[in-house]
């Protein structure tokens, strides 16, 4: 198997111009290069979002500081938010799926090729019309560009009487465009996984983090498809004169927030799920072990799945739900923390009696333990409805979900950059800057969200573009403030070391950290058949039964 | 996590004892309510905290014991696959942490949501605007804005207050975090919760549901007031507005402009409802919901460009000659 993708080199000409070389990508429907596709603009709103965290960040130093107006500021959180979430974790995630999912199960592409090329770029012209507001968002009208109701636009504020303009319109429009993306690419990662598996390989055979992305995949369905359906009735609401929402007309407020909870809870596992899965590849391949109970791991994410969809209502704890509905949320958020908990523990129980190998890959893994702990924790202070009466909409609650994305998901994400790099370019990430960017990133992360906490244990609310002096808040502003920037600087030596990497990286090989599943089989970058041969698997781990014959893991299996 | 929880009771602890006016510290508490929450949130923090302590100790334990060596690189350690006692132990024993921290929470938000109101509560309709706060009291035939006044509830005979939460325009909600849980004010949607706040004095609070341009300068200032003090605040209040001959001029300017559309002045033509009733101003302290304390010359600017105190407000520059914003201000200043 590996020796047939070694006689097999990428053939790649370099006699075609750059105009041909752009058609190529363009039109591309192979799923590597989709995955590059994705990834790269996942990268290129990470710089816009990042940017706009900055400005808020500049604006919050101190009280009454007047960087940017208020509709400025406003529109900044809106942006933010929305990017961030959109057309920044989830892409990347759906660029690390079309990349690796087809590699890991054997396959020589995703289910549907046209499907996924159709998806990424619907997802991409949803992030472009979301900024387009900020040239079209006025419309005929003389006041405000780009959409500044919050990332969740809570009715009756995107309304029409609240709103007007068309700057909400684009936002509805991209979320609306990019979900019909995110959808398309669920289905054909559902399929692929179903369909494509290669010979010898059963569900239970699986690499876990294509389990977990088999899960995220189903939880997109049942998340995404609210957020449109809601989106759509905005639009009837907004133009067709609807009253859906329409809280003069006697709609509901209460029902918006019921459609995009319905879909927010649920994408915050979304996000999670596949960095769990980079998480669990990495630490069984730095710690030299297999993952510690596999069909656990596999139980608690579908059992994650499952209860995750029955807690939506957490996040409306103060909208005066009576006592049975709250504490039914309070209970089911509760639940969550005991599949979750599971995982931590057997990511310890693979790690305990490894020989850890403190790669770049395992430091940001670990850095994600670490933090993914303290993330679970917070979010079980705010199951207790009655604590979270206190801590909702506070600058706790802005603490704990950055801590759950940025300290969880970024940090695994950073993980799987350092991992499959290789893979994709063929040539090593830089070891120093590395090290630079992880306790760079480190630092900076701390700062900002450890300390962001407090100031919304002592009653800060979150966006707000000013404050008054004198509550406690000041000091603690200013080097949250201070740690964002240090994250930034830490964001531009990764970003710089994946460019330079790219020519003056170490080469790579196939198989640089000597790991088990099928990608490191092939060529790296692979070939655009992937395999040469379609492999056969005998266990979870084909490139340890090949490496070791003499202790297959078959034979546990 | 702990470390943050230290930090945020040293800052609480550093501020100046004795001072009339209160922080924001959920973790001082001055009403029922209030404190059930923080007594909840020290038990959740402790049984948090265990888990932290223990789990993060296994996590620096397996790194640091199992962190691999050079010399036995080249040798793989024992391939482990699971095993069922243990992964059955650390799916127990959370659930049991579940039941209890679950059976804790339902308490605290059946004693604090479903209790009846009493004989002697003080019932309150706050209003959420876009950007400030209505206060109307129907028992008392009392309205005032952005700085609701209530009485201070003795244990043994208490008087609480029970605020009925509407919204005029988009969703708001009710934050005075040392009286109570934050409460939404949503259109089409009242809702309720009540404070008894043991002590005196002046707590501080905001709009902490994003409401639009002016969500920040959105503050509140509840004053407790002693019985006694509570009573005459009502007795004023009750009054119509002060009619003084040497302000004529300033009120015509007022009652012949655009400003009896949105404010009213109880017993003179303006009744508008749209910005707060300023029959009784010159008893608030702050104007524009907080933005500015309440003096001549920032009731002077207020009128002639509310954006120099809060950009995006809803209250229009009025365009006023000098002449007449001097007379203006001179009549808002006898609205005692």
């Amino acid at each position: 198997m590996s020796a047939n993708a070694m006689v097999l080199e990428n053939v790649q000409s370099s006699d075609r111009t750059w105009l041909e070389t752009l058609h190529e990508w363009l039109t591309t429907v192979d799923h590597k290069r989709l995955g590059i596709l994705y990834i790269l603009s996942a990268l290129w709103f990470l710089s816009l979002g990042g940017a706009e965290a900055l400005i808020i960040r500049i604006q919050l130093i101190h009280a009454h500081n007047n960087f940017v107006s208020p509709q400025v500021f406003n529109r900044m959180f809106t942006m933010h938010g929305t990017t961030m979430i959109f057309f920044m974790v989830m892409p990347i995630l759906f660029g690390f799926a079309n990349y690796l999912v087809p590699l890991m199960i054997g396959a020589r592409d995703m289910a549907f090729p046209r499907l996924n090329a159709f998806s990424f770029w619907l997802s991409f012209l949803g992030g472009l019309l979301l900024y387009f507001s900020f040239l079209g968002g006025s419309g005929l009208y003389g006041a405000g560009n780009a959409p500044d109701v919050g990332w969740w636009a809570y009715a009756p504020l995107g309304g029409r009487a609240f709103s007007p303009g068309h700057s909400s319109d684009y936002w509805t429009l991209a979320l609306l465009v990019s979900g019909f993306g995110s959808i398309g690419t669920a289905i054909n990662i559902i399929a692929t996984i179903v369909s494509m598996r290669c010979p010898g390989m059963k569900l239970s055979r699986m690499p876990l983090m294509v389990w977990l992305y088999l899960v995220m995949s189903g939880m997109v369905l049942i998340a995404i498809t609210p957020l449109s359906a809601a989106q759509i009735m905005l639009l009837i609401d907004r133009y067709l004169g609807g009253h859906f929402f329409d809280t003069q007309a006697g709609g509901s407020a209460v029902l918006w927030m019921h459609f995009f909870w319905i879909f927010g809870h649920p994408e915050v596992y979304v996000l999670v799920i596949p960095a769990f899965g980079f998480v669990s590849e990495i630490i069984s391949v730095f710690s030299r072990k297999p993952i510690f109970g596999y069909p656990v791991m596999v139980a608690a994410t579908v059992a994650i799945g499952l209860v995750s969809t029955s807690v939506w209502a957490h996040h409306m704890f103060t909208i005066g739900m009576n006592s049975y509905a709250n504490s039914f949320f309070a209970i089911t958020t509760m639940a969550v923390g005991v599949p979750t908990g599971i995982k931590i523990f057997n990511w310890i129980g693979t790690m305990w009696g490894g020989k850890i190998q403190f790669k770049l890959p395992m430091l940001f893994c670990i850095g994600f333990l670490f933090q993914f702990l303290i993330a679970g924790l917070t979010g079980i202070l705010q199951a207790a409805a009655p604590f979270d009466w206190q801590l909702s909409l506070s600058y706790f609650v802005v603490a704990h979900f950055h801590y759950v994305i940025v300290g969880g998901i970024m940090f695994a994400l950073f993980g799987a950059f350092y991992y499959w790099y290789p893979k994709t370019s063929g040539r090593m990430l830089s070891e120093k800057l590395g090290r630079w960017h992880f306790w760079l990133f480190l630092i900076g992360f701390h700062l900002t969200f450890d300390l962001m906490h407090i100031p919304g244990l002592l009653g800060m609310p979150r966006r707000i573009y000013t404050y008054e002096p004198g509550r406690g808040w000041d000091t603690l502003n200013l080097l949250v403030t201070i740690g964002a920037f240090i994250q930034a600087v830490a964001i531009l030596i990764f970003v710089w070391n994946l460019i330079i990497s790219y020519w003056k990286g170490e080469k790579a090989g196939n198989d640089p950290w000597d790991a088990w599943t099928l990608e490191w089989s092939t060529s790296s970058p692979p070939p655009s058949y992937n395999f040469a041969t379609v492999p056969v698997v005998a266990s979870r781990r084909p490139l340890w039964d090949l490496k070791h014959p003499e202790d297959p893991d078959s034979r546990y299996e | 996590m702990f470390l943050q929880f230290v930090s945020a009771m040293a800052v609480w602890a550093s501020e100046p004892e004795g001072s009339s006016s209160n922080g924001t510290n959920i973790f001082d508490p001055a009403s029922t309510p209030a404190k059930s929450i923080a007594d909840l949130s020290v038990f959740v923090l402790v049984i948090t905290g265990i888990i932290f302590v223990v789990v993060f100790a296994l996590l620096v334990y397996s790194v640091v014991k199992f962190r691999g060596r050079a010399i036995e690189a080249s040798r793989e350690p024992a391939q482990v696959y699971g095993s069922t006692q243990i992964e059955l132990a650390w799916t127990i024993i959370p659930i049991l942490i579940v039941v209890v921290l679950f059976l804790a929470t339902a308490r605290v938000i059946h004693a604090i949501e479903d209790v009846p109101e009493p004989a002697g509560a003080v019932d309150v309709i706050a209003i959420g605007h876009q950007y400030w706060w209505e206060f109307r009291y129907p028992q008392l035939g009392v309205v005032t804005a952005n700085e609701l006044h209530i009485p201070v509830s003795d244990p043994a005979r208490p008087t609480p207050t029970f605020l009925n939460l509407l919204s005029a325009d988009t969703d708001h909600s009710f934050w005075v975090p040392q009286l109570a849980g934050k409460t939404d004010l949503i259109p089409n949607h009242p809702n309720r919760m009540w404070l008894d706040p043991h002590r005196t004095g002046i707590f501080l609070g905001q709009c902490a549901q994003y409401c639009g341009v002016e969500h920040a300068k959105m503050l509140l200032r509840v004053s407790v007031d002693t019985p006694e003090e509570f009573a005459s605040w009502v007795q004023s209040q009750q009054q119509p507005a002060v009619d003084d001959e040497k302000v004529a001029a300033g009120k015509h300017v007022f009652e012949t402009t655009a400003c009896i559309n949105c404010h009213a002045v109880k017993g003179t033509v303006a009744s508008g409802r749209f910005g707060p009733d300023l029959t009784h101003l010159m008893s608030r302290s702050t104007i524009a919901s907080g933005a500015a304390s309440n003096t001549a010359k920032n009731l002077r600017l207020w009128i002639e460009n509310p954006d120099a105190v809060k950009p995006g407000s809803l209250m229009p520059a009025m365009k006023l000659s000098d002449f007449d914003l001097d007379a203006l201000v001179a009549y808002m200043e006898t609205l005692r």
